[in-house]
């Protein structure tokens, strides 16, 4: 059989190989001196077989795409970061710290904040209501947390908990996130718009999927921007057309700008399908004015555009001149509607106060589409049949927290303050400690969970760093680690290159 | 007035392209009817206060027909979930020992408790357990570094298609029937499916001649074959592979240079003896060397079968197999942009595979529930079968793994003539008026993909035990009546 493979055959699969001449050189982005470059890459041991064919699953061989896209955030320094860990392990004094301290990602529950009572004590109920029929339960659980499991669980067929849901997520707690989107903006909400997620993370990538037919797609993101964008327009086979935010008046975001690339990614023949806008920004932290995101809007609809409104940093917002406005309430009180913008807003319960990462919980919010766009959203949504019911069950809660008057508010509300407070003074603190240090200047955090200082590295830094092969951030990254056993993702991780900086 | 931004005719054209019956037509026909509030049947299947008049028997979501969680995992995730009743000291009041104990095991391996993103490729204590549950089922070692949880199998397969397929050129080899995530999967990431027919007579056996006649069709056509899945326990075909046949289909893989993908979700759902669950791992290193270090495999598994169940917790894993480093590196990569997987599901996954030891304050109750559970599916297809094979023009094939019944349907000439007038595909149109007139909700045959002119249609073996003579006399009776009309010789008033 494997002659008549070689023989016959062998013309066939040459023509075919031809036919689909498949792009191997890596497209050049900014992005690439973070990765390691692609080398020989075989299997461990080569096979005795006559094969000259390599093995369908390696280096040269995979879906190019893959190989291009970048992700810093869990990048090369952490995967150094946790090879030094291991060595901390069996060889305690290896190097000049104890601990790693992973400051790379928004990983609130890793680094000691406490989850909110109320919402463990639904989840914990939820996910074994045989004990909801005990008396001690009583005892161990607060009374309208029993009640809001009971409610919960009557909402979801047969209480069944460990079963798939409706591939949007279980109706009863869609009606009560639009609720709190309503009680949020002052313009109803309608659950059949809302689809849950496994994380905000999927939701994008299911918007990318619907937008990118091919590279000439483009997708306008701020620089710098959250790595998720840039990793999934790569993925997806589109383009990422940049615009960048100000860093001389607090990263902020011109619609001057958005025209500008709008134009230049036009003549180059892209077509530009989406306005991606971080708001709380993440690196940066800028909580955008009302009157910007009116421009926005504005300059979305002109345009043809869909907004995709990344607002998972909505609960985190820390100066008090500044207060966070959803995208889908700014359309509304502009008099737009379902027929004049094309809107998806994206949640999680990752971040906020209640910090609930690894739960992977979100949604994202439809408005704008037609119908037979909405049914290819949901087709796609249900080929994974559904998001994990315990994460839906926490975005229902945190978009419907305790009320007044609830049993469990005194404690829900001191908990949630006490984080957001916490959180307000690291981010002045952290602002201000940077900016005293030689060589460093450090934007105000004014919502997210980030802070984006820039390094001026002198001459001979750079040198050293091209020296190392490294971007020059990067380098310095790698040298605090080394030195410190700190992790930060450098800024070019982020798309930003024309001056360096750090995140964490 | 600004252009439209996305609508149909501007959308990505690989979505279009997509379909996935199981939660397709019949299901938002089912799902229209029960808002409705139809009743079928005289007495109505009722838990707790929902009372329910359609019978989903459309996906393979047992807990959702009435079968009950595992209590042990559930005692232990939702103390890992409200970690501060480990310190109550009247916890003991309601928490087994052992359960703690798990709990506070479990809760030390995260990074944070339940609410940190974990290692994006899952715990590194669980992937352990993972490992070692996978080198006691196999009898050989297996590496933590190589095992990839993720939110569900199905996260995972479609991980790893999307590295295989660079375009259309490239196909993959699918079985017919099968389930249609691979199929959604592999039109989603623009890629060719290249079939290869199960045999309905042979038991839907596996014969190498289909499949060496497959891929030379595909390659006839310029597709450059790259990987083969088998479903094992099949889905919906429920067949089990033999160790002779797995055999077979891994020197296939070594000679035509292809990739495995192993779908072992239904490894736990086994209602025969004869042919008893083999991992397509084990086959391989039972074959030695060169081939057991050539040929590379994924493996994929879940805690949403078995008799676990726990489909809403998305909990799933791959194992890969003489995949080189650097792929790895790449696929963690892909891993890491979502972050992580959800971490309850970690724990449920762990529980699976590091289960109760005799001893065990829990372990009896939790024996009693996991026998009970199989045995009764073990019964069930047997109920299911025989009720199937009773009714007129029906012929079911015995469902000896997995979660489904697959009947054939032998639709008299007349009825597929009604079905090209209604405007729809055979076994859709009969599905679609047993769903009228019984209340039960299955996914057509089509959507699996099938022989030209041969219709199925699947089910699932999850309805109660209790309530399966009822439907099954209910389907027996719409069955007969429709074959009668169709078959008779007067021409009835059509449907």
């Amino acid at each position: 059989m494997r002659r008549f493979v070689i023989g016959s055959a062998r013309n066939l699969i040459e023509s075919s190989r031809q036919k689909y001449q498949f792009e191997r050189s890596i497209l050049s982005s900014p992005y690439r001196f973070l990765s390691s470059s692609p080398a020989a890459d075989s299997p461990s041991s080569s096979s005795s077989s006559s094969s000259t064919m390599a093995h369908p699953v390696s280096l040269n061989t995979i879906n190019p795409k893959v190989i291009e896209c970048e992700y810093a955030v869990r990048g090369e320094i952490v995967t150094l970061a946790q090879k030094l860990q291991e060595e901390i392990q069996t060889k305690p004094d290896a190097h000049p710290f104890e601990e790693i301290l992973y400051c790379n990602i928004g990983n609130p529950q890793s680094l000691g904040q406490q989850p909110i009572t109320f919402f463990r004590e639904v989840l914990a109920l939820c996910d074994h209501p045989a004990i909801l029929d005990k008396s001690e339960t009583q005892g161990l659980f607060s009374a309208d947390s029993i009640e809001r499991a009971w409610q919960i669980l009557d909402q979801i067929p047969g209480r069944a908990t460990g079963a798939y849901s409706h591939s949007q997520g279980i109706k009863g707690l869609r009606d009560t996130i639009a609720a709190g989107i309503e009680a949020r903006d002052g313009f109803p909400a309608d659950p059949n718009d809302i689809f849950l997620t496994d994380g905000a993370s999927p939701a994008v990538h299911m918007m990318m999927q619907l937008l990118i037919r091919s590279e000439k797609d483009g997708i306008l993101c701020p620089i710098p921007q959250y790595p998720l964008y840039s990793a999934s327009i790569a993925l997806h086979g589109g383009t990422l057309v940049p615009y960048y935010l100000d860093e001389a008046t607090g990263w902020g975001l011109e619609v001057s700008e958005l025209k500008k690339q709008l134009e230049t990614s036009r003549s180059k023949g892209i077509t530009v399908r989406a306005l991606v806008v971080i708001n709380p920004g993440n690196p940066t932290g800028q909580v955008l004015a009302e009157e910007n995101q009116k421009a926005i809007v504005e300059f979305c609809k002109q345009e043809g555009l869909v907004l995709l409104a990344d607002e998972v940093y909505q609960e985190n917002v820390y100066v008090p001149e500044k207060k966070f406005h959803s995208f889908k309430k700014v359309s509304r009180s502009m008099g737009y509607g379902e027929k004049d913008i094309a809107l998806v807003s994206f949640q999680s319960v990752s971040k906020g106060y209640y910090g609930e990462c690894g739960k992977r919980g979100g949604y994202m919010e439809v408005t704008g589409f037609g119908a037979d766009v909405r049914e290819q959203i949901y087709k796609v949504a249900s080929v994974n049949l559904c998001s994990n019911i315990s994460g839906q069950i926490l975005a229902s809660l945190v978009m419907s927290p305790p009320k007044v008057g609830d049993e469990s508010y005194e404690s829900y509300s001191a908990e949630r303050d006490g984080i957001l407070s916490s959180l307000a003074r690291r981010a002045k603190t952290l602002e201000d400690a940077f900016s005293k240090l030689e060589g460093v200047t450090c934007n105000k955090a004014e919502g997210a969970m980030y802070l984006f200082p820039r390094i001026d590295l002198p001459e001979k830094a750079i040198k050293a760093a091209e020296a190392a092969k490294k971007a020059p951030d990067a380098y310095y990254c790698q040298r605090l680690l080394a030195a410190t056993g700190i992790v930060f993702v450098p800024g070019s991780g982020f798309g930003q290159v024309s001056s360096w900086h750090l995140a964490f | 007035m600004g252009l439209k931004a996305l609508d149909y005719e501007t959308m990505n054209e690989n979505v279009k392209k997509v379909q996935y019956a199981v939660r397709g037509e019949l299901y938002l026909r089912a799902s229209e009817l029960q808002k409705e509030g139809k009743k079928y049947m005289k007495s109505t299947v009722c838990w707790g206060s929902m009372h329910f008049h359609i019978i989903f028997t459309n996906v393979g979501n047992p807990q959702a027909l009435g079968q009950k969680p595992l209590t042990f995992p559930r005692q232990v995730v939702a103390l890992c979930q409200a970690p501060f009743l480990l310190d109550d000291p009247n916890v003991g009041l309601i928490f087994p020992a052992d359960a703690i104990a798990r709990a506070k095991h479990y809760l030390s391996l995260t990074s944070g408790g339940l609410g940190a993103y974990s290692d994006s490729r899952g715990i590194p204590g669980v992937r352990k357990e993972v490992a070692e549950f996978i080198e006691r089922r196999d009898g050989y070692p297996s590496d933590p570094e190589l095992i990839f949880l993720t939110d569900g199998a199905s996260k995972g397969v479609m991980q790893i298609l999307n590295c295989i397929i660079r375009g259309q050129g490239d196909g993959v080899l699918v079985p017919v029937p099968q389930y249609p995530l691979y199929s959604a999967t592999i039109s989603l990431f623009g890629g060719s499916l290249v079939p290869y027919y199960l045999e309905e007579t042979a038991n839907w056996g596996l014969d190498v001649n289909n499949l060496r006649e497959s891929v030379a069709q595909a390659r006839f056509k310029g597709i450059t074959v790259r990987a083969m899945v088998i479903i094992n326990p099949g889905n919906p075909t429920g067949q089990c592979l033999s160790e002779a046949n797995l055999r077979e289909i891994l020197n296939f893989c070594y000679q035509e240079n292809l990739v495995l993908l192993g779908d072992e979700v239904y490894q736990q759902n086994i209602y025969q003896d004869e042919r008893p669950f083999i991992s397509s791992r084990k086959v391989l290193m039972d074959m030695g060397p060169p081939i057991s270090k050539d040929v590379q495999l994924v493996s994929f598994h879940t805690v949403s079968k078995g008799y676990w169940g726990e489909c809403g917790q998305r909990g799933g894993y791959f194992e890969m197999t003489n995949i080189p480093p650097k792929t790895v590196d790449e696929i963690y990569k892909i891993a890491s942009i979502s972050l992580s997987p959800n971490v309850p599901a970690q724990i449920f996954m762990g529980l699976m595979v590091n289960p109760l030891k005799p001893g065990d304050v829990s372990y009896d109750q939790f024996v009693r529930e996991s026998k009970g559970i199989l045995e009764s599916l073990r019964r069930r297809a047997r109920i299911m079968t025989d009720g199937f094979n009773s009714c007129k023009n029906v012929v079911c094939n015995f469902t000896e793994g997995a979660m489904y019944s697959f009947p054939q349907l032998r639709l008299p000439p007349k009825a597929i003539e009604a079905a090209k007038q209604a405007g729809k595909v055979p076994d859709v149109f009969y599905c679609l008026k047993l769903l009228e007139a019984t209340g039960i909700s299955t996914v057509p045959g089509s959507g699996f993909g099938q022989k030209e002119g041969v219709f199925h249609l699947r089910t699932t073996i999850l309805p109660a035990e209790e309530d399966m003579p009822e439907i099954m006399s209910s389907f027996k009776k719409f069955n007969d009546e429709f074959m009668a009309q169709y078959e008779d010789n007067w021409n009835r008033s059509r449907m």
